[in-house]
């Protein structure tokens, strides 16, 4: 029997075992909407905005190790859209995002809500394909997921033009699919392997540093392994934060622009840095030659090549997958005669434990103005530790990386590399269908949520229990901070003059709101949002307003130039 | 420094636009490039000139090779290979020139290929630099137009880039 285009994408997507789809519908895609209608597997979550739907698709994923799946209409649903797949991209998130394009008779007219969707997305995914024939789209479609999961992990669109959709062909889901110029590399070469086993066992001042990969490719317990067989320090990127239990002794915190002093200064300091899965990125190492200014061995596990030796040279790249990479090295580190060099490590440890006694991410608490960090310090103790947090970009989404401690991976859900604002909220839907019992909260600012206050409408259609935590300081924070550091305290148009009430809003949106300006109302106010199981609550804390976030490596300053809060 | 680099990729509409996308999105420079379908009709061969330090260089091969479409990169610069590039150039050929253009296109090799009363349009092959001596040794305001393909290039010997 012959399907339509339409019928067969959906058909596709139920094959994948995709759960949900989030997406708006328009013009072009509407044969694809008539055949979602008509089926029940794949379920639709209807957004407020096209990036929402990107972002919520975003939020599934990294909470699941599954492929987020997001169905927009030409034109200004694809340009809308373009802010979550940049976002996925820099960070590596498995997606599939189903577009419509004009009738492909009309391609080049500049038809209505015609755009050239493949070239405007082309830097931002893995790949992207234009269906041309109706024949094309289960092959394209299955191409599409085995690209989107395998290798590093990165969205990957399907413009698919309205006469595709409504033309016929056969059905037939291809079992699997090869792709003569893709092969991605899974295991590391032996030889590497026994050489960076040999550099660990040799040295003096290790240092673990574990990154996003860790989570993407599921890799937590072998990193555990390994961190405890060796007794060496590890830290992790802000992405990676989860893959390695925080609460663990051994774990330094977080590194980076605002990492610990402990994490900063050991990997500054160290004399065998083992990279899992992290790239070396601007705002973890800071200046690119104050980090080279110090002789160390780098071994490099990462399994894009083209991450290895781009911004620092690697002694040792190890190209693959990290948990395969991690499970071969535990193997060859079993079978060694050697041990880690005890006798060296004690000072070491020494030295780390001095730098971590400073407690880098103590703040002066207040009993006049609720501190930021006051309210991420209850947050975690309220909800023990496991709720899902996803967050926004800015100060508020450092606090809550600083102090909230993952003990597992894939609860820690932000936009690392774009940065997006308007991201935490849509990514929490994602989230919290994907995990329907669980706790979800969203950290996030004034200036944040309201770039996707939006889909407070869609927290209602679809009755999603989130805890919006938002550290509502009347200010754009982070920029605040920099022009009070660099640039002479003008505070050029940080400042977020007429704010909504938003204890109204989320009244107005379906949802309780409430509103806490006292320290001393903090806990009871998070009690009583998380004691309301089936209610989306809005907590509108309003924090101090001159408040930083410390320590701080400043842009363009070597690691062990941090900034502390005393020294302001 | 200077490479020269072929790429075997996918016959594909949007194919070129991936790699000359990536070259201005990493701010890598394309002196020139190259393109056409192989004997093989499904793949394509390109050829690239670039300039870059050794890490940009390998950075530029190990981006080129995450393009889905790529099949396989070549750094022809890392050994022994030859490269050839076209160049049609027209000339203002009267009077006394008309003999002494003649003499300088045979000194080069190059081939009239086309003749009107006032012009030669020549064909020549070479290096790139061959090319620069031809146009440097002929009158300059006698160039009424030139246009060059940019190189092409392929291993000596037993270097071979096909799937």
């Amino acid at each position: 029997m012959e399907l339509t285009g339409a019928e067969i994408a959906i058909r596709c997507l139920q094959e994948e075992g995709v759960e949900y789809v989030f997406g708006y519908p328009g013009g072009a895609v509407l044969f694809i909407y008539d055949a979602l209608f008509n089926q029940e597997k794949v379920k639709h979550i209807l957004v407020r905005h096209e990036q929402a739907a990107v972002h919520a698709a975003d939020g599934y994923a990294r909470s699941t190790d599954k492929v987020g799946v997001a169905l927009v209409t030409s034109g200004p649903g694809v340009t809308n859209a373009v802010t979550g797949i940049a976002t996925a991209y820099m960070d590596s998130i498995p997606m599939v995002v189903i577009s419509g394009q004009v009738p492909t008779s009309y391609i080049g007219e500049d038809a209505f809500q015609e755009v050239d969707t493949v070239g405007i997305t082309r830097p931002c995914v893995k790949h992207n394909f234009l269906v041309k024939d109706v024949n094309d789209i289960a092959i394209t479609i299955k191409k599409a997921f085995y690209l989107a999961k395998s290798g590093r992990p990165g969205p990957v669109l399907v413009d698919i033009p309205k006469d595709i959709s409504l033309a016929k062909a056969r059905f037939e889901y291809p079992q699997s699919v090869a792709i003569r110029s893709y092969n991605p590399v899974l295991k590391a070469e032996a030889g590497a392997l026994k050489q960076a086993v040999h550099l660990l066992l040799e040295a003096k001042r290790p240092m673990i540093y574990t990154g996003g990969g860790v989570i993407l490719s599921e890799a937590a317990k072998p990193l555990a392994e390994l961190v405890r067989l060796l007794g060496f320090p590890c830290t992790s990127t802000l992405m990676g934060l989860g893959g390695y239990p925080e609460t663990d002794k051994q774990f330094l915190g977080m590194l980076g622009m605002h990492g610990t002093l402990e994490a900063n200064m050991a990997m500054q300091d160290c004399d065998v840095l083992l990279a899992v899965g992290a790239r070396f990125d601007d705002r973890v190492i800071g200046n690119v030659k104050h980090f080279g200014s110090v002789p160390r061995k780098i071994i490099h596990i990462d399994i894009d090549p083209a991450s290895i030796s781009k911004r620092v040279q690697v002694d040792v790249p190890l190209v693959g997958d990290v948990a395969h990479v991690l499970q071969d090295m535990l193997a060859v580190l079993k079978a060694s005669k050697h041990k880690p060099d005890t006798a060296a490590l004690a000072p070491w440890w020494k030295q780390i434990e001095e730098w971590r006694s400073r407690n880098s991410l103590s703040f002066k608490n207040s009993l006049e103005v609720i501190k930021p960090q006051y309210v991420v310090q209850k947050l975690y103790e309220i909800t023990h530790g496991e709720a899902f947090v996803t967050s926004d970009v800015g100060q508020h989404q450092m606090w809550a990386a600083q102090h909230y401690k993952f003990d597992q991976p894939r609860r820690w859900i932000n936009s690392g590399g774009l940065g997006t604002m308007g991201f935490g909220l849509p990514a929490a839907m994602g989230v919290q269908l994907a995990h329907p019992g669980a706790t979800v909260a969203c950290v996030t600012g004034e200036g944040s949520i309201q770039m996707n206050i939006q889909e407070l409408s869609t927290c209602k259609q679809f009755r999603l229990p989130i805890k919006i935590i938002a550290l509502n300081n009347r200010y754009l924070g982070m920029v605040r901070q920099w022009q009070e550091f660099f640039h002479g305290n003008r505070y050029a148009e940080s400042y977020m003059d007429a704010l909504p009430d938003f204890v109204k809003l989320a009244e107005a949106y379906g949802h309780v709101g409430i509103r806490v300006d006292k320290p001393s109302d903090v806990e009871g106010a998070l009690k009583e949002a998380f004691a309301r199981k089936d209610d989306l609550v809005f907590l509108d804390f309003r924090t101090d307003p001159t408040e930083n976030v410390f320590p701080m490596v400043p842009g363009g300053k070597g690691l062990s130039d941090v900034l502390m809060a005393e020294d302001i | 420094m200077r490479h020269i680099i072929s790429i075997l990729m996918e016959n594909e509409a949007g194919a070129l636009s991936r790699v000359a996308g990536l070259f201005s999105a990493r701010g890598y420079n394309i002196e020139s490039l190259t393109v056409a379908p192989t004997e093989d009709e499904t793949l394509s061969r390109m050829t690239i000139v670039t300039r870059g330090s050794d890490e940009i260089i390998e950075q530029i091969n190990k981006q080129l090779n995450k393009l889905i479409e790529v099949v396989a990169v070549m750094d022809l610069s890392e050994g022994e290979h030859l490269e050839r590039e076209l160049m049609l150039v027209k000339v203002r050929a009267e009077g006394a020139a008309r003999e002494e253009i003649k003499r300088m296109a045979d000194i080069f090799r190059g081939r009239i290929i086309d003749v009107s009363n006032h012009t030669y349009t020549i064909e020549l092959t070479g290096s790139g630099t061959k090319l620069d001596s031809f146009l440097q040794a002929i009158d300059r305001s006698l160039i009424l137009e030139t246009v060059r393909t940019g190189a092409s290039g392929i291993g000596r010997g037993d270097r071979i880039l096909k799937l």
